[in-house]
Order: structure tokens, then C-alpha cells, then sequence
């Protein structure tokens, strides 16, 4: 007669966990160097992410404030291969459009270049553009004037010149009470204003802007506008963007470049994606390398309780319980590693971020991520050692004591 | 003895029946028949070479033998950390030759209690939850595994020592914990390896002390020795050597 078979050994899951976290107790100092491995990669990772999510939300911070309902129209190349020109009553009939709100150009003046002085080489024109604006210019590209002030319907007819903001830089000019002037096209122009960086215009950086009317007065200005600048609804963009050629230059539409700076910024932001990637590898190796070293802590621990796990053998564990406890102790190590890494690379990018005054990002899936990744990094790592620690004899384990 | 008989209480019902149903149908606890393990090598060892040993609930019974007579396979064989080469062996009327190792472990933890020589304790973890160990693999929640624990420490005498750690406690007083954690499962047999052999002469008097309490409560003890003292004082005494038993005899009265 055979009495009924035993029930069989259970080792409940919350018992594991408990299992792996005195496992981890027993040798703090161990616990927490084998764990820094997987920090420091998890947190290089974390900031790298962060901080460039933290860049582009500055981004796009920007450009809510300075609105995504600009569009640009500037001549394309005509169909022989010339530059071509938009005539002259072009920003009229873009204002009629209905829907758009503000409407604004500048023209770019052939020819006539910017000095410091009369004595300049004239070969050295620094690449600085001389432009007529339209009054309305600033308000319509969101630029605001960095010192002095912006032309208005007397200054226009008067040689007054307002500085892009590299312009400025490059002439060495910061006084703009008046008492500077520029060699201009020939002529003595007065500064009285420097512009600060327009972020949706970036070539008026590089401008000298006067009036139209001293342009076309006196040097010699056709009054072909080179680049029209135009607000609408914002719901209406899109529909605006398509009639603008057509509106712009009715004969030649194919002639006409119509272009969004803010879709050029924001595609600028996502562009740094390379330099992402190749820091993120690198992030990824010191993970790899902190797997390793928590795969290395664990071989050691088997080796060294090899007594515990003939005891817990003895004491009804099965091969499969041992595994679970060696396992979830590599998986909690890791773990341990990736929250810290995580908390790590969190206040590295506020840190970062508050440095640069950008606002602080960090996306959801980033946590998620790491979560995956220290799971995953942590079962490889124990995969091995937890199958020696189940694969030995209970006899050998406690025979080493 | 008032320890004594609150043990008997304490080994728990089930555990009675079960005696109960072994007496009625004559199953040993234990019963080799032939049994031989032999260790590969050149030449191989014969630690075991035909040993037959019926063992029934309720006896106290020690292996007598030097080191190298085979009396540590025997134990191996006898907790089920080992397999034999040759012949049967029955725990509890299970053949261990059909049984897969978790069924084997399934033994462990439910009718074999260990006492080793080294305590095994873990360090840094109070009594209480060193005899809760004993229960890890039962499947029982914390809460019930401490509670078993507790009761079976306050019968080998520690309830004062609950939760102190093992470095806290003596040699003697560690041993008890163990004892303690080996009781815990409700076992059908103790299985105690040189149960005294690390401790001085006194703590190992009062720990042979408990195992006959224990005896007398109706547990059943194997208890593996070098020590011709130790066995001295066991009603029955099997002496090993070259893996051979020598010789079986009970002393009567003693």
C-alpha cells in the first residue's frame, strides 16, 4: 500500500520577489555597484532622449508663440533657368486673397552693398543683403527691434537703415541713436535700429533694410519684391497656399516658390536625429556592459551559496524554484539599476533643460522603455547563472560547507 | 515533561493520521532493499554495497560509522538528494526509483526534515523566519509559515529568541532554530546529519536532549554520527562501514 503522493513543492510568485530581495539585502555594496553598471547606461540613454525631446518641445514652444500661419513667396527659377521676378503689384493682390491677414515684402536692391565706412574694399560686402521693407514687415514676420527702433513713414523717404541682427554683428554696430551711419549704396545712411534674430525670416538676419521709397529713389530700386511675407487664417494655410502662385505672378505660376518657415524649423529640430541615435548606441554599449557585470555578481553569488541552494533543495525547492530565485534576482538588480538610471537621466535633462531655459520633456515611452530594457538586460544577464544554480546536485551544494 | 507534551499537540493532526493509516498497513518510513551507489572513477568507489534498512514510524534510530563508510550516501540516498544505482528505496512507501525530481522535492518538502551538522541558518534573518524557511516550499502565505514557526520555536525552547538573529544565538541555540525549521513541515521522519558535531559537549548534550523529547512525542529520527557516544544513547544503532551495515541493535531500556 502507498500512502497518497506528496503535494507537490510551491513556491508562491510573491515569495520570489521576496526571495530575490533579501538575496539582493544579504551584500548591499555588491547590490549597488553591479547596479550602478546598468544606471549609468540607462541614464545616459534617458538624457539623451530627454534632452532632445526637451530641444524640440523648445522648438515648438517657438512656434506656437510665433504662430505656423506664415507663408513665404519668393521667385522660383523661370522656365529658361533665369531668376525670376515677381511684378511689382504682387502684395496687392495677395492682401486681396480672403482669409489672409497681413501681408508684407521686401525687395532685395541689386547692386548696392553695405560698408562700414567709404574706405572698405567694396569686395568685402560680408554677404549682407540691402533690402527695401514695407513698414508692416516686423509685425507681420514677428521680428521685434533689438535697440533703436523700426522705420515708419517718415524715416522710409529719409536714408535711415535698420540692422539685421548678424548684420549688425558683422558691422560692428551697436549705437543706435543716430549718430552712426553706414556707407550705403554710395550714400551715408543713418543706423537707427538693430533688429533681434527673427527666427521665421532667418535671412533678415543677414539684411540692411531701408524704405521703399529712398530705394527706388535713390538707388535706383525696381520695386519688384523678393520675398512677399503673408499671414492668414490659421485654418486657412493651406488653402491660401495653393492660390498664391497663381495670385502672384497669374502668367507664369510655376515661377513662383511658396514656402512654410515654421515646417523648415520644425523639420530642423527632428533633423539632430543622427547625433541621437549615435549617443543613444553609445548609451546602449554601457548597458550591455552593465548586463555584463550584473551577469558576472550573479555567477559569483551562485558559486558562493552553493550551500544555500543545496539547503533550499533540501528543503523541498524544486530546479525550476531555484532558477525563479537566481533569475528574479538579476532582474530585480537590473531593475533597481534602471530606476536609478532612469531618475539619473530625469535630473540630468532638468538640469540641462533649466541651464538653457528650455521647458523640461521627458516622453512617457522613455519609462516604459527602460522598464523593457533593464527586464530584458536582467534575464539575460541571470539566464545563465540561474541555470547552474538549478542545475546542481543538491548533494554537491551542501557538500562544499 | 511539560515541553514535552505540548509537542505532542503541536505535531499536527495529519500528520497523526497519517501515522495511523502507516500503522494499519505496516509501511515503513523508511525501507531500503539492496541498495548500492557507486561513485564513477578508477577505480570506482562502492560507497554503498547492498545495504537493506527498514525503518518504522516512531523509532529513533542512529547510523553508526567512521568518515569514508559511507554513511553520508547513505544519508544523501535516504533525504532524496541522491539516487541509487541499484535496489529499492521506499520513503513513506514511495518508490524514489519512479519518482522525477520535483516529485522528489515535493518529499523533501512535505515529509523529510534536514538538521545538518553547519546549522545552515541564514544569516541576518531572525529564528522565526529561519523556521519559516522550513515552510517556503509548501506554498503556505507568510502569515501562516511565522505562525507555524513561532509555535514549533517555542517548543524547542526558544520563545525567547524569536527574533534574534543567528549570530545572536549560541551554537546550541542555532541548532534548535534548525531543529525548529525541520519540525516546521511536519515531517514523517527527522533526518539530523552529526546534529551535535559542531557544538561543544554541553549544547550538544541538551540538543540530543530535545531529539528524544521528540521521540518520545512520536516523531521518528534518523540521526547520522560519527560519534559513538552520540549513538550510545539511541535505542537502536546501525553500524555502517565500507558500505556494508555491520550491525543492528536496539537497546533495550536504555
Amino acid at each position: 500500500m502507498t500512502s497518497a503522493a506528496p503535494a507537490p513543492s510551491r513556491l508562491r510568485p510573491r515569495d520570489t520577489v521576496r526571495l530575490a530581495f533579501s538575496g539582493l539585502r544579504s551584500r548591499p555594496l555588491r547590490a549597488v555597484l553591479s547596479a550602478l553598471g546598468i544606471a549609468v547606461g540607462i541614464a545616459a540613454m534617458v538624457a539623451v532622449i530627454g534632452i532632445s525631446a526637451s530641444s524640440r518641445e523648445q522648438v515648438n514652444q517657438q512656434l506656437r508663440e510665433l504662430g505656423t500661419d506664415l507663408l513665404t513667396v519668393a521667385p522660383g527659377t523661370s522656365f529658361s533657368g533665369e531668376a525670376a521676378k515677381l511684378p511689382e503689384e504682387s502684395v496687392d493682390m495677395v492682401s486681396r486673397i480672403e482669409s489672409v491677414n497681413t501681408v508684407s515684402a521686401v525687395g532685395t536692391v541689386s547692386e548696392a552693398y553695405v560698408y562700414r565706412n567709404e574706405a572698405i574694399d567694396e569686395g568685402q560686402t560680408n554677404s549682407i543683403a540691402v533690402s527695401a521693407a514695407r513698414l508692416d514687415l516686423l509685425g507681420t514676420v514677428s521680428g521685434e527691434v533689438a535697440s533703436g527702433r523700426w522705420l515708419d513713414g517718415a524715416l522710409a523717404e529719409y536714408p535711415a537703415v535698420v540692422l539685421g541682427a548678424s548684420a549688425a554683428e558683422l558691422l560692428g554696430i551697436s549705437e543706435t541713436d543716430g549718430s552712426v551711419s553706414v556707407w550705403l549704396g554710395g550714400e551715408w545712411f543713418t543706423v537707427v535700429g538693430v533688429l533681434e534674430p527673427v527666427m521665421l525670416a532667418p535671412a533678415l538676419d543677414m539684411s540692411a533694410l531701408i524704405g521703399w521709397e529712398v530705394a527706388e529713389e535713390r538707388l535706383g530700386f525696381d520695386g519688384s519684391p523678393t520675398t512677399i511675407y503673408e499671414r492668414s487664417d490659421e485654418s486657412a494655410v493651406e488653402d491660401v497656399r495653393a492660390l498664391l502662385p497663381a495670385t502672384v505672378n497669374p502668367q507664369d505660376p510655376g515661377e513662383v516658390a511658396v514656402s512654410r518657415p515654421s515646417d523648415t524649423l520644425a523639420a530642423q529640430a527632428a533633423a539632430d536625429d543622427t547625433l541621437t541615435a549615435l549617443l543613444l548606441a553609445l548609451g546602449g554599449v554601457a548597458l550591455l556592459v552593465g548586463g555584463i557585470s550584473v551577469a558576472n555578481t550573479m555567477v559569483m553569488a551562485v558559486l558562493e551559496r552553493r550551500s544555500e541552494i543545496g539547503l533550499r533543495r533540501a528543503l523541498g525547492a524544486t530546479r525550476a524554484h531555484i532558477r525563479r530565485q537566481f533569475l528574479g534576482e538579476s532582474v530585480l538588480l537590473a531593475a533597481l539599476g534602471g530606476v536609478g538610471g532612469a531618475g539619473l537621466g530625469a535630473v540630468a535633462t532638468a538640469v540641462f533643460a533649466a541651464g538653457r531655459d528650455w521647458p523640461f520633456a521627458l516622453p512617457a515611452w522613455v519609462l516604459g522603455g527602460v522598464a523593457g530594457a533593464t527586464v530584458i538586460v536582467g534575464a539575460l544577464a541571470g539566464a545563465f547563472p540561474a541555470a547552474r544554480a538549478a542545475r546542481m546536485p543538491p548533494t554537491a551544494a551542501l557538500a562544499t560547507a | 515533561m511539560t515541553a514535552s507534551a505540548s509537542l505532542a499537540t503541536a505535531l499536527s493532526r495529519t500528520d497523526a493520521a497519517r501515522r495511523g493509516a502507516a500503522a494499519t498497513t505496516r509501511e515503513p518510513v523508511v525501507l531500503m532493499d539492496n541498495v548500492t551507489r557507486v561513485y564513477p572513477g578508477s577505480p570506482p568507489v562502492y560507497a554503498l554495497g547492498g545495504v537493506s534498512l527498514r525503518i518504522e514510524t516512531g523509532e529513533m534510530v542512529g547510523i553508526v560509522g567512521p568518515s569514508g563508510s559511507g554513511k553520508s550516501t547513505l544519508l544523501n540516498i535516504l533525504g532524496t538528494l541522491d539516487r541509487a544505482d541499484s535496489g529499492v528505496v521506499r520513503i513513506d512507501g514511495h518508490d524514489l526509483s519512479t519518482m522525477s525530481d520535483r516529485q522528489l522535492s515535493a518529499l523533501r518538502a512535505r515529509r523529510i526534515g534536514f538538521v545538518f551538522q553547519q546549522f545552515f541558518l541564514s544569516p541576518g534573518v531572525t529564528a522565526l523566519d529561519n523556521v519559516a524557511d522550513g515552510l517556503l516550499y509548501t506554498g503556505l502565505p507568510l502569515r501562516r509559515r511565522r505562525a507555524r514557526a513561532r509555535t514549533f520555536l517555542e517548543h524547542v525552547g526558544l520563545a525567547d529568541r524569536v527574533h534574534h538573529k543567528p549570530n545572536e544565538l549560541s551554537g546550541g541555540q542555532r541548532q534548535r532554530v534548525a531543529v525548529a525549521r525541520a519540525l516546521a513541515g511536519k515531517p514523517s521522519f527527522l533526518l539530523a546529519d552529526e546534529p551535535t558535531g559542531a557544538l561543544d559537549s554541553t549544547s550538544g548534550a541538551a540538543v540530543l536532549k530535545l531529539l528524544h523529547e521528540l521521540h518520545d512525542d512520536g516523531t521518528t529520527i534518523v540521526v547520522i554520527t560519527h560519534d559513538h557516544a552520540v549513538a550510545a544513547e539511541l535505542p537502536r544503532q546501525v553500524h555502517i562501514l565500507d558500505g556494508k551495515i555491520e550491525s543492528d541493535e536496539r537497546t533495550v531500556g536504555r
